[in-house]
């Protein structure tokens, strides 16, 4: 796509991938931040990306000729979403068990989720399904490569929009409070007369909701096809990247705009020949997680901003 | 002596297994499958007859291998899942060895070398991640489980540029080993010697884990941390060598599965036995003999998957959504314990009788 720019693609093309390939990333920590706030952990995001990915395809790509090339895919991701919160269900009813693991049930979830996804999927890789429509904000340029930087989805103006809402959701609304107090101070929450167990399932289930609107755009936007390999871990880097993002959704915002941008400099540098180290780049997101944990976490004390009820036994 | 305990710590497992079977069947019901038949095709492909038999029990070396990367751990306290991370760097390191070696070395050294090479690999891999948990607080589920996906993009690197037959297009391999170099079969059996190293390597892991001191203070420090701190139990060296230990398993698979079944390193390695092996992990409540049992179990459905695709028509992830089922069922099973009155102990006097 960078013939004509020359190395200029470069920066071009991570400008673009902060937007494209950070949507999905914006999706998922939104999810889990609202997840974990409220005092457990899921992990399995993974598996709920994936499904929702393939339940956005299969829908817009059935219901086609119903509903029109613009209605279709759009209903597909509410349907990923619903599906994303079906598996929040799930992990909601099981983490809150007596003596049971959430970090465990989310290992788990990765597995039923990309089984499921995979399972009701295979039909799905061949057929092309209609995707979102994009605003096109590059046409001002006769370039077809900043054309194509430059088409925004709008589920990341969304997620542009989600972010300072959910900080103001928590900050400034009775329900916030409560999902903070349920996830601070159980105890405390309780006494009040407030359902741990209900305020937590109907967290990790907007946040498995949110989950599966990422998937959606992954294959309804970027890259914009269903194949098994679609999502690399970036369930789980979401994840990392709430702890980096000190539970805060606004900083989730800019932590995933870093992460989509990490994630297109192995393909950028493909397209202008540097091609020797592509699968090594490939591994620039995991290891800047890594990277970012290594830098953000202590072994002393409890991080800032940490909901006070996370890892503790049910 | 069987204790009420044991009997409970075997009776709970299986009915979670059975459970999910029977989700798993109205999964193929409502998949437009005959769950009988499903049934009937995984016990014939996994364990119907001899031939099956050696399918599953080859399939269960690595599991086994790989499991011991997660049970180990987390008989400190750790939820490792950087097996399959651990698992293609043994490869790596055990073809690197293979490779170097040339043609005119005795193929036992070659062997014992490749070993070595994939357990320190695998060993180092996840020492990185026990020591960023003890030193630097960093989650060490996440940390293992984003290292699966360095290793990856390096084993993509190497069989994409330095390490590249050539002559491999379609799936993009190493060189492959010398055959004279390869680890042959149990004799009368098309079982490689891997799932003999799986045996001992459980056998080991259990008596270090439950007979030795090393194994106490790794359980008490994964008991209560603080008190292990105050006992003045090294809880860091502790960390370092189980999380070495855990990962030269994985990577002593790694290296069965270059050396026994595949004779070169490609993306075969990362077929998901790390995976399994959590599962089986977990399944087995992290007890390395358990561990060896569930892992012939769970190659023996693995070893199904094909059977489903071709005689019922499931897709190859039907396998996956089985093992998540029987992980989900598992874990359910965890809150059940000392709640079936059946099963608890009666009182002191009786207990031991």
């Amino acid at each position: 796509m960078s013939e004509a720019l020359g190395w200029w693609g470069v920066p071009l093309a991570i400008a673009a991938g902060t937007m494209r390939g950070g949507t999905p990333f914006l999706f998922v920590s939104l999810g889990e931040c609202l997840t974990e706030k409220s005092g457990k952990i899921n992990l399995g995001l993974e598996g709920t990306l994936l499904t929702g990915a393939m339940t956005a395809y299969a829908i817009s790509y059935l219901t086609r000729n119903s509903l029109g090339n613009v209605l279709a895919p759009i209903f597909g991701v509410l349907v990923a979403g619903l599906a994303g919160a079906i598996l929040g269900a799930i992990h909601g009813w099981l983490a809150q068990q007596r003596r049971v693991n959430d970090v465990a049930v989310g290992i788990a979830m990765i597995i039923f989720g990309s089984g499921i996804a995979f399972f009701f999927g295979k039909p799905f890789i061949q057929p092309v399904a209609p995707q979102l429509p994009t605003l096109d904000l590059g046409n001002w340029s006769s370039l077809p490569a900043v054309q194509a930087a430059f088409k925004i989805s709008p589920l990341f103006i969304f997620g542009l929009i989600l972010a300072p809402v959910m900080q103001w959701f928590f900050r400034a609304t009775r329900w916030g409070l409560l999902i903070r107090a349920v996830g601070d101070a159980p105890e405390a929450a309780r006494a009040m007369g407030v359902s741990i167990f209900k305020v937590r399932m109907l967290s990790i289930m907007g946040g498995s909701f949110l989950a599966g609107i990422g998937g959606a755009s992954l294959s309804l936007y970027y890259p914009g096809v269903w194949t098994e390999m679609i999502s690399s871990g970036q369930g789980l880097m979401a994840v990392a990247l709430v702890i980096f993002a000190r539970w805060n959704p606004m900083q989730c915002l800019y932590a995933s705009l870093l992460f989509g941008g990490a994630q297109a400099l192995g393909p950028a540098l493909q397209s202008v020949g540097v091609d020797s180290f592509y699968y090594l780049f490939n591994a620039a997101p995991y290891v800047l997680t890594l990277g970012i944990m290594i830098l953000t976490c202590s072994p002393k004390k409890t991080l800032t901003g940490a909901p006070g009820a996370l890892g503790k036994e049910n | 002596m069987l204790t009420r305990k044991h009997i409970e710590s075997v009776v709970l497992p299986l009915s979670a297994i059975l459970v999910a079977l029977l989700l798993f069947g109205l999964f193929c019901l409502a998949a437009g499958a005959n769950p009988f038949g499903v049934y009937s095709s995984i016990y014939k492909a996994a364990f119907g007859q001899w031939s099956s038999w050696q399918n599953s029990l080859i399939r269960a070396a690595p599991l086994m291998l790989s499991a011991l990367c997660t049970a180990l751990p987390a008989r400190l306290g750790l939820v490792i899942i950087g097996n399959e991370g651990a698992l293609v760097m043994g490869g790596i390191g055990a073809i690197s060895i293979g490779l170097a070696m040339g043609t005119a070395a005795p193929p036992l050294v070659v062997q014992i070398l490749m070993a070595l090479a994939g357990m320190l690999f695998g060993g180092v891999w996840i020492v990185i991640v026990g020591a960023l948990r003890h030193w630097r607080g960093v989650n060490e589920t996440i940390s293992s489980l984003l290292m699966n996906y360095v290793a990856i993009a390096l084993l993509n690197h190497l069989v994409e540029g330095p390490m590249k037959d050539p002559a491999s297009l379609n799936k993009p391999s190493t060189f492959p080993l010398e055959s004279l170099y390869q680890v042959g079969n149990i004799p009368g059996t098309r079982i490689h010697y891997g799932l003999v190293y799986g045996i001992i390597a459980c056998i080991i892991a259990y008596i270090l884990i439950q007979r030795t001191t090393f194994g106490f203070a790794a359980r008490t420090a994964g008991g209560n941390l603080r008190a292990a701190r105050i006992a003045g139990l090294p809880v860091g060296q502790l960390t370092l060598a189980i999380c070495f230990l855990a990962g030269a398993c994985a990577g002593l698979a790694g290296m069965v599965e270059v050396a026994a079944v595949h004779g070169r390193a490609n993306a075969s390695l990362n077929v998901g036995y790390g995976y399994g092996g959590i599962l089986v992990a977990f399944v087995a409540r992290h007890n390395p003999l358990a561990a060896g049992v569930i892992a012939v179990l769970l190659g023996g459905i693995l070893a199904s998957g094909g059977i489903l695709q071709r005689s019922h028509g499931l897709p190859d992830a039907t396998v996956l959504v089985f093992q998540g089922l029987v992980f989900l069922c598992v874990l359910y099973s965890e809150s059940r314990y000392g709640t079936i009155a059946a099963l608890q102990p009666q009182s002191n006097v009786t207990r031991n009788a």
